[in-house]
């Protein structure tokens, strides 16, 4: 039983289904050790997108406004994927890292641990 | 019609005959349709009912009654808020920091109120017993007054301060609006029982203590005399309400001991969804009283851990437990208030009200209150969000937030033993990912995951390009997404939210009140 519902095979519609975001995909992306950020952020991108430009630009603009964000050293990051420890092929795409619609991504930046090292 | 042939009156039916009329000699057996045809929605929940005669309403209240108390009851409320108006009451409060109170409670609490009054009407039509029904068409009267009031009172505040020009529009669109409208809309297309578990069992009795002592005895120590009134004038219909919501779950779990593990599924589900939802209560009682009652920490201790767990205790004998995951909410209890802060501090540039550091003081307070976290989690970022402030450069998160799928929060919430990991927990279903902030909201999801792939989450309806005004041209030159979003919330751009000290709010607290107003 998937609901308890008044009709016989009731389902419903899943709303965020990728088709609607106009050939985006969403990406959600989190900072470990970094809470001023209050919560992972959420971006539309093209699932053609290469993971390097994660790296490069998208990510350090995000958090451009924590005091940190300048001194990530990105051959050093550790990153997860949906929870689990995952190493990117920065030269290939999303998609070809197997991060699909809504993927959870999460990087953690050894060494920096945000404000007076309060995790924030 | 009811005119006596002799001439003389008739007699007066005692009250108890009144009642037993009411509630026993409304209700009778269908012959022209089958009672399942006429009241479809009694059965496909697995709620069995033997004999609805059980019922006890321990209030009895008739009709005639009922509309003596209640009026009475308004023309009180009206005295006193005719004559706050007249003397200028909402210059008599703490601070204009505290009318953001205000602006939450009529934007995120009222509509709850109305959602109610639709939701017992809905459940009074479904029940197949008469004493139900009539005692769920009360509660449904009861809860429109208290929606009336409310706007009634905190209109007066509305001529004055930025935020609370459109509740009822916010409530249907506004991102984090959207958390007390999915926790009430799951409850009413729910069945009618589960509806009743959840809002008056639930809610009304193990919860709303919660809800009303926080925000009557913040506006009685913020000197806000009119929402005083109005709170008491609705809590002795709470208390009726926190009656009903005893007798519903004692009344079903009586019927059939197969209800047991359906009513127990609900109860760990609505606790659940209800504690999500104090989550705004929490910060509210903390950050934004200028003037606290207590923290929240005390008054979850208090209410919920004490008196909620004295209630399960009286509740063993009928075979339940106390709801799955208190043990988290408990370890949450010195964090959730700060992180929920701080997710409003992030985005109060895209909120219908305004958020701010607290002064040094109330930090002080916040310290001696949370001894073990906020020195060491958080008073850091306030340091650091006041310094940038004071440079000129006000911390605003400019890029949405990934939401949990169940309770529509951002996912500011932390493990449940490591306050500086964030929570993600996932799902898979249907091809898709499903993400939560709690293994609370991922196990309501994966019971009925049908119900909450429909989830109408703010942030990826903003990226649809669902949340613009009709005929806005996304691809126009200089097109701002924030600016238009915010727009179609109908909010005073610039004006209803933001910083606090940069607020018109608070010059005009000052210009009109010539009290000093709060800085850093």
């Amino acid at each position: 039983m998937s609901v308890v519902a008044l009709k016989p095979g009731y389902t419903g519609e899943i709303k965020d289904r990728v088709e609607n975001f106009h050939g985006q995909q969403l990406l959600y992306i989190g900072w470990e050790d970094h809470l001023m950020f209050c919560a992972p952020l959420c971006i539309p991108v093209p699932p053609t997108l290469p993971f390097g430009a994660l790296t490069a630009q998208i990510i350090p603009d995000l958090y451009a406004a924590h005091p940190d964000a300048s001194a990530i050293d990105w051959s050093k990051v550790e990153w997860f994927s949906s929870s689990q420890p995952f190493t990117p092929d920065l030269s290939k795409s999303l998609a070809d890292n197997g991060l699909g619609h809504k993927a959870s991504l999460r990087f953690r930046t050894p060494g920096l641990t945000g404000i007076k090292g309060s995790c924030s | 019609m009811n005119m006596p042939i002799s001439g003389k009156p008739p007699k007066k039916l005692s009250l108890k005959e009144n009642y037993a009329l009411l509630t026993r000699g409304l209700g009778w057996e269908t012959s022209y349709e089958s009672m399942d045809k006429v009241f479809p929605q009694c059965d496909f929940e697995g709620i069995k009912i033997h004999d609805w005669d059980k019922w006890e309403d321990p209030f009895r209240l008739t009709m005639d009654a009922y509309w003596k108390y209640q009026g009475e009851k308004e023309r009180k409320l009206y005295a006193i808020v005719d004559a706050f108006q007249q003397n200028n009451g909402q210059f008599n409060v703490s601070d204009a920091r505290y009318i953001n109170t205000l602006k939450l409670f009529l934007t995120g609490v009222s509509p709850l109120e109305y959602g109610a009054h639709r939701g017992f009407a809905m459940a009074g039509r479904n029940f197949k017993g008469a004493g139900a029904s009539i005692a769920a068409q009360m509660q449904a009267i009861d809860e429109l007054r208290h929606a009336q009031t409310q706007a009634h009172t905190i209109s007066h505040y509305n001529k004055f301060f930025h935020g609370m020009h459109d509740p009822i529009h916010m409530f249907d669109r506004v991102w984090y609006l959207s958390v007390p409208k999915s926790y009430f809309e799951d409850a009413m297309t729910a069945g009618p029982f589960e509806f009743v578990t959840a809002i008056s069992f639930s809610f009304e009795y193990v919860l709303t203590n919660l809800l009303f002592m926080p925000f009557m005895s913040g506006a009685a120590f913020n000197g806000d005399m009119a929402t005083v009134t109005f709170g008491f004038s609705a809590q002795s219909d709470e208390s009726r309400h926190m009656t009903l919501g005893l007798e519903v779950v004692k009344f079903i779990l009586e019927q059939d001991p197969a209800n047991l593990p359906i009513v127990q599924r609900w109860l760990d589900k609505w606790f659940w969804r209800g504690y999500r939802l104090l989550a705004l209560v929490a910060m509210m009682m903390d950050y934004m009283l200028p003037k606290r009652v207590m923290s929240w920490s005390e008054a979850w201790g208090m209410y919920f851990e004490q008196n909620g767990g004295a209630l399960f205790n009286d509740l063993a004998r009928y075979g339940v437990r106390m709801p799955k995951y208190h043990d988290v909410a408990a370890k949450e209890k010195d964090r959730l208030s700060h992180e929920t802060w701080g997710i409003f501090y992030n985005y109060t540039h895209a909120a219908g009200f305004h958020t701010w550091v607290p002064e040094e003081g109330e930090m002080k307070w916040l310290s001696e209150k949370y001894p073990a976290t906020f020195d060491k989690h958080y008073r850091p970022r306030f340091e650091y969000w006041r310094d940038q402030q004071k440079k000129g450069e006000r911390f605003y998160n400019k890029t949405l937030p990934m939401l949990c799928q169940t309770c529509q929060i951002p996912m500011g919430f932390t493990e449940p033993d490591d306050p500086t990991k964030i929570c993600y927990r996932e799902s898979h279903y249907r091809d898709n990912k499903f993400h939560f902030c709690s293994d609370g909201c991922k196990d309501i999801f994966d019971f009925e995951p049908e119900k909450y792939v429909q989830s109408w989450l703010p942030v990826h309806q903003v990226y649809q390009g669902n949340c613009f005004r009709p005929g806005t041209d996304p691809t126009a030159p200089g097109f701002d997404p924030l600016l238009e979003v915010l727009k179609y919330y109908n909010f005073n751009v610039g004006k209803d939210g933001g910083e606090y000290l940069d607020s018109e709010d608070k010059k005009h607290w000052e210009q009109w009140t010539g009290k000093p107003g709060v800085s850093i």
